[in-house]
């Protein structure tokens, strides 16, 4: 091996220079910044839950338990119950959620056990992600100008009729909007499963769908639960499709024909236009939803990492 | 696709041939064959809303943008009272813009700091598990969320809805897709470098700005990339931080500076708007909106994948 140096600095007995003072004060500015961001992070984050936790006080001081307790939501009569986005916000998601596992779950079997060629397999890989992309209002303005035209046509023969704004519609565009969480998350749990438990069970004599059904998707149940309750966490959150598709009427309903109401939906249509009063009610609805998503969203991210440690001890 | 059998494993060449036969009037064959074709079809109809979306964005997007020419790119929204095909939303598009770079001004130097020392500072350090915890989170808060905490943080403090008040909520959903994937970025630079810089005498901060920045660049900028594309489309935090304001431009005549405290359009607050107005030409316009919008994310969606998929380690 050659040693590479100038003549100077092997007179002075040594190769290299210790870092100057510039040198060590960028070292220690660098260092000073990394630390302030990621404390940074955590702060962003208690600063939300925080601020937004803060600002419902009032409204909590003012109208006590009738906030969720109670349906009527009339700002003119200073009436300000949330039970009915709250049940709405829960089963809109659900409902979608129920459209999108039985979706997400299909596509990421499909195209995780090899029944297409690898390279239709990224085309469709790359369709179910630029769902993802298209932007929410895009989505709302489609449900409004397509689907719901379209569900009216579908259902007037059969006796429904389908109003200018209604739960169907909304919970189905949600559902393709949670859908590439879903798929994309099984996807990469699907295939994280060791190849080896397939092969075993195929030389047991097993088809291949006793394999996907009995063995692979049992193997990748972890992560599947996961991305179901991240995605259940994304529909509870999800805001514009909602706002545009579902109504805003503060009247709960099982009905998939009836219009309803979710809390981001809430906030979204009543917020531009809330006196102060109306104003402290929607930040306990903002502070009510982010209390629900972020217990759903740390139980999911808890799942998944707990699924992702198991793959990493079953490579080694 | 139905010709392959799960039984035909080359290492079971002595079994009868009969193991090997796929009867077609066995339960279990037919279950499987059904459940592929069904597993098939609900992949096809999964992809039906895109083609649908893209179709519907071409065709009405298309025609009014191609009826309105340039006018749409440099004139204010119509009244609900004007002729079709007049009006435009030039301040939209600039407003949009204008707040994405705020955002990204914020949320780069954040995400990528933070996710330094994640790798390198204090990747041993137990406060790092909570770092990425706490950055998991926020990928899961919902927009709407990010708008409330701007409006209490920024809006009820400076006063008055503005640009930077949405740039600061769109920063909020930036700054987690940052910090995770420079973070992988990061990871995939070859220690064997990094350990090169350190035996040469680099201090850390040499090592990390010389070595692992422009090594994990692309990766860096995919996140980015995916970041902007994912703040551009957002409608739910800009509609009480920005707000919207159809009668002026983002950028006055008299000031060369964009005003970022004055309330700002935004593309997806006008096609919110505009999506149930009475007037046809407001509707034809938010399509046309959707379709540059869609554009613009998909740029920066498909710009961002490339990139990453140029930076793989080649091995």
């Amino acid at each position: 091996m050659t040693v590479i140096s100038h003549d100077s600095g092997l007179t002075q007995g040594s190769i290299t220079q210790p870092p100057s003072g510039f040198d060590r004060f960028i070292n220690t500015g660098t260092k000073l910044l990394a630390w302030f961001f990621a404390i940074g992070t955590i702060a962003l984050l208690a600063y939300i839950i925080y601020e937004i936790g803060l600002s419902a006080i009032p409204a909590i001081k003012e109208h006590g338990a009738s906030l969720i307790t109670s349906n009527e939501y009339e700002p003119n009569a200073d009436k300000y119950g949330l039970r009915a986005p709250i049940l709405g916000t829960l089963y809109s998601s659900a409902l979608a959620l129920a459209i999108a596992t039985v979706f997400g779950l299909a596509i990421s079997i499909f195209l995780s056990q090899g029944f297409i060629p690898r390279k239709l397999e990224v085309v469709f890989k790359n369709i179910v992600e630029l769902l993802a992309a298209i932007p929410s209002v895009v989505y709302g303005l489609w449900g409004i100008y397509f689907v719901i035209p379209f569900l009216r046509d579908m259902l007037e023969p059969l006796g429904f009729t389908l109003g200018a704004r209604s739960m169907l519609p909304a919970a189905l565009v949600l559902a393709i909007m949670v859908l590439p969480t879903i798929s994309a998350i099984s996807y990469d749990a699907l295939t994280s499963v060791n190849p080896r438990i397939k092969e075993a069970a195929f030389g047991l004599g097993a088809t291949r769908w006793e394999a996907i059904l009995k063995v692979i998707v049992p193997t990748a149940s972890t992560g599947i639960f996961g991305s179901v309750i991240l995605g259940f966490g994304r529909a509870l959150g999800e805001t514009m499709a909602l706002a545009m598709l579902l109504g805003n009427k503060n009247v709960f309903s099982f009905s998939l024909l009836d219009p309803g109401n979710t809390l981001a939906a809430l906030i979204a249509n009543n917020f531009p236009e809330a006196g102060e009063v109306e104003m402290n009610v929607l930040l306990f609805a903002g502070m009510t939803l982010l209390a629900i998503t972020l217990v759903v969203n740390v139980i999911g991210a808890s799942i998944i990492q707990v699924a992702n440690r198991g793959k990493k001890g079953a490579r080694q | 696709m139905t010709a392959i059998t799960p039984t035909k494993s080359p290492a079971s060449t002595n079994l009868p041939a009969s193991a090997f036969h796929r009867d077609y009037k066995s339960i279990r064959t037919l279950v499987s064959v059904g459940l592929s074709v069904l597993a098939g079809t609900l992949t096809v109809v999964a992809c039906i809303p895109l083609f649908s979306v893209l179709f519907m964005l071409i065709v009405r997007g298309g025609t009014r943008l191609l009826q309105g020419g340039l006018a749409i790119f440099t004139e204010l929204p119509p009244g609900a009272m004007a002729k079709p095909g007049e009006g435009g939303f030039g301040n939209a598009i600039v407003g949009t813009l204008t707040m994405v770079v705020v955002a990204v001004l914020i949320a780069v130097p954040f995400g990528i700091m933070a996710a330094i020392f994640l790798t390198t500072f204090g990747a041993r350090n137990p406060l790092s598990t909570f770092v990425r915890f706490a950055a998991k989170v926020m990928t899961g808060l919902p927009s709407i969320l990010a708008g409330v905490f701007a409006y209490v943080a920024v809006v009820l403090l400076t006063g008055g809805f503005s640009a930077v008040a949405g740039g600061v909520a769109l920063s909020v959903l930036m700054i987690p897709i940052v910090m995770l994937t420079a973070e992988e970025a990061i990871k995939m630079v070859p220690q064997k470098m990094k350990d090169a810089a350190i035996g040469m005498g680099c201090t850390p901060a040499q090592v990390t700005w010389k070595i692992t920045i422009p090594s994990a660049m692309p990766g860096i900028l995919t996140g980015v990339m995916l970041a902007v594309a994912r703040a551009a489309g957002e409608t739910a935090p800009l509609i009480f931080t920005a707000m919207m304001n159809n009668f002026r431009w983002a950028i006055d005549g008299k000031q060369p500076f964009v005003h970022l405290m004055r309330p700002t359009s935004s593309m997806a607050v006008f096609i919110y708007n505009s999506s149930a107005s009475f007037s046809q030409n407001l509707i034809d316009l938010a399509w046309a909106a959707s379709l540059v919008l869609v554009m613009m994310v998909l740029f920066f969606n498909i710009g961002g994948q490339l990139l990453s998929r140029g930076s793989r380690p080649k091995r």
